[in-house]
């Protein structure tokens, strides 16, 4: 085994264990914080597939600024540890059951594709590469479209929270 | 040995160097900031210990070995003891991306002064300065302490907001250089009229505003609120003690150098000399002195800025970075991108 195929299971192994910590862990700060080692080990794991810059927009956007204001609410109010309610609906468990059920073929049915050598064929993801596709007709409009609905997110946010005067 | 053996090692004793030279380099900082300050302020500072008061770091080192160290009643234990870790572990990080010198050549090989000569070189310091907040944010949250938590609250917050302009503050210096590649940001600067084609000149906008962000966040003064002794004792290291209060306390001096390394090579050409004559002596390419003297005059000025100026109050600090710094930095950036298509 090759030093990166090495890193690429130690990586793995910790985003899926911390990704399970996040689910499994009732104290919604330990679960942020299991979150934030989750999106730095799969940005490694981009880094080790060769592409750096989607490894380091994943913990430039993810891990450092909306993880930031997660912990920041979660220690403005000082939440406790959840509760666990008795019970729970069996409606609601056969809908987790179902959609658990459909990731798992989705999952499967790229494996699948890839072991017979069909997968998607490689993507160049250099920095340069990426950019000159974001602002190609392609993409352009999608990606223009999207800052503008993100802006006018941001606006009705302060709007919302500007006190009467 | 084989090649790729042969690079691992090279890249091994480059980590160990720069790290080392980087905590000599601190010691020497918690000495020299001390005794300049005391200048400043008409005292003597540190002087009993060795010739000159220099041997007061080892002595300072030994007192916080030997100094228990406490966990509080109620602490978060796990993330107590991770905080101090993860803040050294991110400050020492975004050192490997800077270029100290150009590159050397040695038993007929070539080898950069720099750990990792990334593609994405500026793109990666920014993410790693974000990751930094987390260490105080955990400082702050699991010492289970109102002061702690409020210095934790107030820094992150702080350096949040500050983060923004700081990385805005680059963009124009990535646009000139037309790369993310720090070494390729160094030679953009260089040619025949020396330090007049250094990008404090070219973007001084950029760079007043990368100078106020980054005094931000790195928290000196007079940004230094997260630890406002008057109001929050020692903000979110107030229960530490020991070598984690320590290893914080590093964490602050380099994160320190770190800055002062990249307005080096981002704003002052890096390596390069002032005047092109001077980059080399008796045939030697001697960059990476003229890097060093760059980055201490940086040092220095943070040094002095703390005996010049007072606090910020916390409304002001908000105020400033959002109303003013952001604005102008867009300002910089949309002026710097209609000298780019034009020229």
């Amino acid at each position: 085994m090759t030093l990166d195929v090495i890193l690429f299971y130690v990586f793995g192994a910790v985003a899926v264990g911390s990704a399970l910590v996040v689910v499994g862990q009732r104290h919604p700060t330990y679960s942020a914080f299991a979150l934030i080692v989750t999106l730095c080990s799969l940005s490694a794991v981009f880094g080790l597939l060769g592409s750096p810059f989607i490894a380091v927009l994943q913990v430039v956007v993810y891990a450092g600024a909306i993880m930031v204001l997660f912990l920041f609410v979660l220690m403005l109010l000082n939440v406790k540890r959840e509760e666990r309610r008795p019970g729970g609906g069996g409606a609601v468990k056969a809908v987790a059951v179902g959609l658990g059920a459909v990731l798992v073929a989705q999952v499967g049915s790229v494996l699948a594709a890839a072991a017979r050598g069909s997968g998607a064929p490689g993507f160049n993801a250099s920095t340069g590469h990426v950019a000159r596709l974001l602002f190609s007709p392609a993409y352009l409009y999608v990606f223009e479209a999207t800052s503008i609905l993100i802006l006018a997110a941001l606006v009705g946010a302060v709007a919302l929270a500007r006190k009467e005067s | 040995m084989t090649p790729v053996q042969q690079e691992l090692l090279i890249a091994t004793v480059k980590v160990l160097v720069f790290f080392h030279v980087f905590l000599g380099l601190f010691s020497l900082m918690t000495y020299v900031e001390r005794r300049l300050l005391a200048f400043m302020q008409f005292r003597l500072g540190p002087n009993r210990t060795g010739p000159f008061g220099i041997l007061q770091p080892v002595a300072d080192g030994i007192k916080l070995f030997f100094k228990e160290e406490v966990v509080p009643e109620g602490a978060n234990k796990w993330l107590f003891v991770a905080a101090p870790a993860l803040a050294i572990v991110t400050a020492f990080l975004s050192i490997a991306v800077v270029p100290y010198g150009p590159t050397l050549h040695l038993f007929g090989r070539d080898i950069p002064l720099q750990i990792a000569d990334l593609d994405v070189g500026v793109l990666f310091l920014f993410a790693i300065s974000s990751l930094g907040v987390y260490a105080i944010v955990m400082a702050g949250w699991a010492a289970n302490n109102k002061y702690t938590l409020l210095g934790g609250l107030r820094s992150s917050a702080q350096m949040f907001s500050y983060e923004l302009a700081l990385g805005m503050s680059w963009v124009g210096a990535i646009m000139l250089a037309g790369s993310f590649r720090i070494s390729d940001i160094v030679v953009s600067q260089g040619g025949p009229w020396g330090m007049l084609h250094w990008n404090f000149l070219r973007q001084g906008l950029g760079f007043l505003v990368y100078l106020v962000a980054a005094t931000a966040e790195v928290n000196r003064t007079p940004f230094d609120l997260p630890e406002a002794e008057t109001e929050l004792v020692a903000g979110f290291h107030t229960e530490y003690s020991s070598m984690r209060f320590a290893l914080l306390q590093m964490a602050e001096y380099v994160n320190m150098m770190t800055v002062s390394a990249v307005g080096t090579s981002l704003f002052f050409g890096g390596w390069l000399a002032p005047v092109p004559a001077l980059q080399t002596v008796l045939g030697h390419d001697v960059g990476f002195l003229w890097f060093l003297a760059k980055m201490g005059a940086a040092l220095f000025f943070f040094i002095w800025l703390r005996g010049t100026v007072p606090r910020f109050r916390y409304d002001q600090l908000m105020h400033f970075g959002w109303k003013v710094l952001v604005p102008l930095a867009t300002l910089n950036i949309l002026a710097t991108a209609a000298w780019v298509a034009l020229t």
